[in-house]
């Protein structure tokens, strides 16, 4: 008999505090897998958010700092343009990207920062207990819209990936998710093509990833992969996967 | 004979931490500091360095953050309303034991304030300004040479002990121009060793992590009762301040950067009148010089702060005298400069008529 | 015979990898773990080690053979 997945060599074999269901687990192995694939694990800093992903920092099997919430392409800026032989990706949720680091994210594209970002929107914030997110859905509960978000109060949801395609420095920006096994295997296929493309020099690239957050969005704690459908059924349709910006193959010069 | 330039003070700086190692730099335009960032542009990519213009002061410390923890030395700089913006990166780089350096130049405030010199933000230089418990070395020039030579020494402190370091001056020292020989030898990094904490390429040893946090009970009190005995060790070894006429002085000026400046010509003034004046100068605010100031109020009884700020060092110079003396106060507000001839009288009043302590004379 | 199997200690029972598996062949334990969930079980009967159960899994709980 044979083993089919081994356990990627850059994400360390510790348990990891997330909550039964939670995307991050999924997409931490996916990068460490990329990280493995392209052999860059020895040169490679990770920078960790403030929110759940703060404890990336000890799962990863690669120098990591941990900064300011939502400063990360800020930090990855000054590592990469200090150590510009190093990789260095930025792990971010929605509130740490899309709100409070919302300057530093589009500042980093428009410099076109030979960085890689993975951004996951899971439209809550998840460490602080379910409070709203710029990503957060109208209509979407959360503990500072009890009644749901509604866009006269708060509104409309951030459409990143959208958003930094009008940059020019964008590289590439892909939205994936990671709700099933068909996302899964496109959303690795979108990071190491992230990853790549700073390995060739060719600038920002940034993949968001649609994932769930069965904890805070009330799902049925006897089973919390039925989160799934609020990514297919409520998000999908707000945040519509695709490749937004691939400036590589337009030959970008 | 070291060769002798005409600069600013601001440019002084920028070349000053150049020459003690920077190779990376991120900041932010505001007055009166510019010059800084213009020259580090052009600079540090001359000398194989990084410059990036960030879109904040919040985005340059946080670029800076992220440099010190690949072990490369590098700087930023701002003025008052652009450090408030800093705090969150300086409280970081503190929490995560980084060597960052910072130039501070300072002008009117609070709020907008104004562009010109001032010393209000004294306050926020040597007690953090940023939020929990940490402390940053910080060194006030009095001139323009001053702003040359200092970087250096701010790295070597920044490094040895693993804090963040600053310069802590004002409009008016970074926008004048002196002569200037910068009298430490001009470092290569490449001859540096690589700190063993620094991220990099991670082939032949264990991952390392920079971080400012640990939520495990108890590890918090830890990892700042480290930092604590490092601060003990800089507060023994890296005090520095300046005496001027101190020997035979009956009252002692205590003043810092430009408003020293002011106080040697008072100084000057008030000998040519009949009164024993000295000057104590702080070079190191944070370590604040207590012993000395201690050890000399069993002979002086009498000491007069000068500052450009509603009163600030002058807390810093009752808590070392612990009322062994009598401490007055010259207060200058508002981003205005004192004359010679006003803090002469203000010791006039002092010496002569018996005036209050701490009274705020203007 | 392919298989795919749990690490009961490192399975959180969120059951992504049960509702990825287009053979529908893996189920809940009816058993508390020792990390208090009910696991998802080893399956074997009519596994075709797709690996969606593996690609799935927050937790690296899944091991597939073939």
């Amino acid at each position: 008999m044979q083993l089919l997945n081994k356990r990627p060599e850059s994400l360390l074999d510790v348990k990891m505090h997330y909550c039964p269901g939670c995307g991050h687990g999924i997409v931490h192995r996916l990068v460490a897998e990329v990280m493995d694939e392209l052999g860059i694990r020895e040169r490679t800093i990770g920078v960790a958010p403030v929110g759940c992903a703060v404890f990336a920092d000890t799962y990863f099997n690669c120098d990591m700092i941990q900064g300011p919430h939502g400063r990360g392409p800020a930090e990855a800026t000054g590592i990469k343009r200090a150590k510009p032989g190093t990789i260095v990706f930025s792990y971010q949720g929605d509130g740490d990207l899309a709100s409070i680091g919302m300057a530093e994210i589009v500042h980093a594209a428009i410099r076109s920062e030979n960085i890689t970002v993975i951004f996951i929107n899971n439209a809550i914030y998840g460490m602080t207990g379910g409070q709203m997110a710029p990503t957060t859905l109208i209509g979407q509960k959360a503990t500072t819209c009890v009644e749901g978000r509604t866009a006269k109060q708060a509104g409309y949801p951030i459409k990143m990936c959208e958003m930094l395609a009008t940059i020019d420095g964008a590289t590439y920006l892909e939205r994936t998710t990671v709700h099933n096994a068909a996302g899964v295997i496109k959303a690795k296929n979108a990071i190491k093509k992230a990853f790549q493309n700073q390995i060739d020099g060719k600038g920002f690239s940034m993949v968001e990833v649609l994932s769930m957050c069965p904890t805070n969005w009330g799902t049925r704690l006897d089973n919390p992969s039925e989160a799934t459908k609020y990514v297919a059924e409520g998000m999908m349709p707000v945040f519509p996967l695709g490749v937004y910006k691939d400036a590589c193959a337009a030959d970008k010069k | 004979m070291a060769e002798k330039k005409l600069m600013k003070g601001n440019e002084a700086l920028a070349e000053g931490a150049v020459r003690a190692g920077c190779r990376f730099f991120a900041g932010y335009p505001i007055t009166p500091q510019n010059e800084i960032p213009e020259y580090m542009s052009w600079r540090l990519p001359q000398a194989g360095g990084a410059f990036v213009q960030s879109e904040s002061e919040v985005s340059a410390i946080n670029m800076v953050y992220g440099a010190a923890a690949t072990g490369v030395r590098c700087m930023t700089s701002s003025s008052s309303p652009g450090m408030s913006l800093k705090q969150e990166g300086i409280s970081y780089a503190a929490g995560a034991d980084l060597p960052i350096f910072i130039g501070n130049v300072m002008r009117g405030g609070p709020g907008l304030g104004n562009i010109a010199g001032a010393q209000g933000d004294y306050w926020q230089a040597t007690r953090g300004g940023g939020h929990g418990d940490y402390r940053s070395f910080v060194m006030a020039p009095n001139g323009v040479s001053e702003m040359a030579n200092f970087p250096h020494k701010c790295y070597e402190v920044a490094f040895k002990y693993r804090i963040p370091s600053m310069v802590l001056a004002d409009g008016i020292i970074g926008q004048m121009m002196e002569p200037v020989e910068f009298t430490n030898p001009e470092i290569d990094p490449k001859t540096l060793v690589e700190p063993d904490w620094a991220l990099g390429t991670n082939k032949d040893r264990a991952k390392r992590i920079v971080k400012s946090y640990d939520l495990r009970e108890g590890y918090l009190e830890v990892m700042v009762n480290e930092r604590v005995k490092r601060y003990k060790q800089i507060e023994a070894s890296e005090t520095m301040y300046e005496e001027k006429m101190m020997d035979d002085a009956e009252i002692a000026i205590v003043a810092y950067g430009t408003s020293a400046r002011v106080s040697v010509a008072a100084m000057k003034l008030a000998r040519e009148k009949g009164l024993k004046v000295g000057l104590f100068r702080p070079i190191t605010l944070w370590p604040f010089p207590k012993a000395r100031l201690v050890e000399l109020s069993k002979r002086i009884k009498k000491f007069l702060v000068v500052e450009m700020s509603l009163g600030q060092m002058v807390e810093d110079v009752q808590l070392s005298l612990n009322g062994r003396s009598e401490v007055h106060l010259h207060a200058k507000p508002g981003a205005s400069v004192m004359t010679a001839d006003e803090v002469y009288k203000t010791m006039d009043a002092i010496v002569k008529k018996g005036a209050k302590e701490y009274a705020a004379v203007k | 015979m392919p298989k795919m199997e749990v690490d009961v200690d490192k399975c959180k029972g969120c059951y992504l990898c049960i509702q990825v598996c287009p053979k529908k062949c893996i189920a809940k334990s009816d058993k508390f773990s020792k990390t208090g969930y009910y696991p998802a079980m080893d399956a074997t009967e009519g596994c075709i080690a797709c690996l969606a159960c593996a690609r799935i899994c927050p937790d690296l709980a899944v091991k597939v053979y073939k």
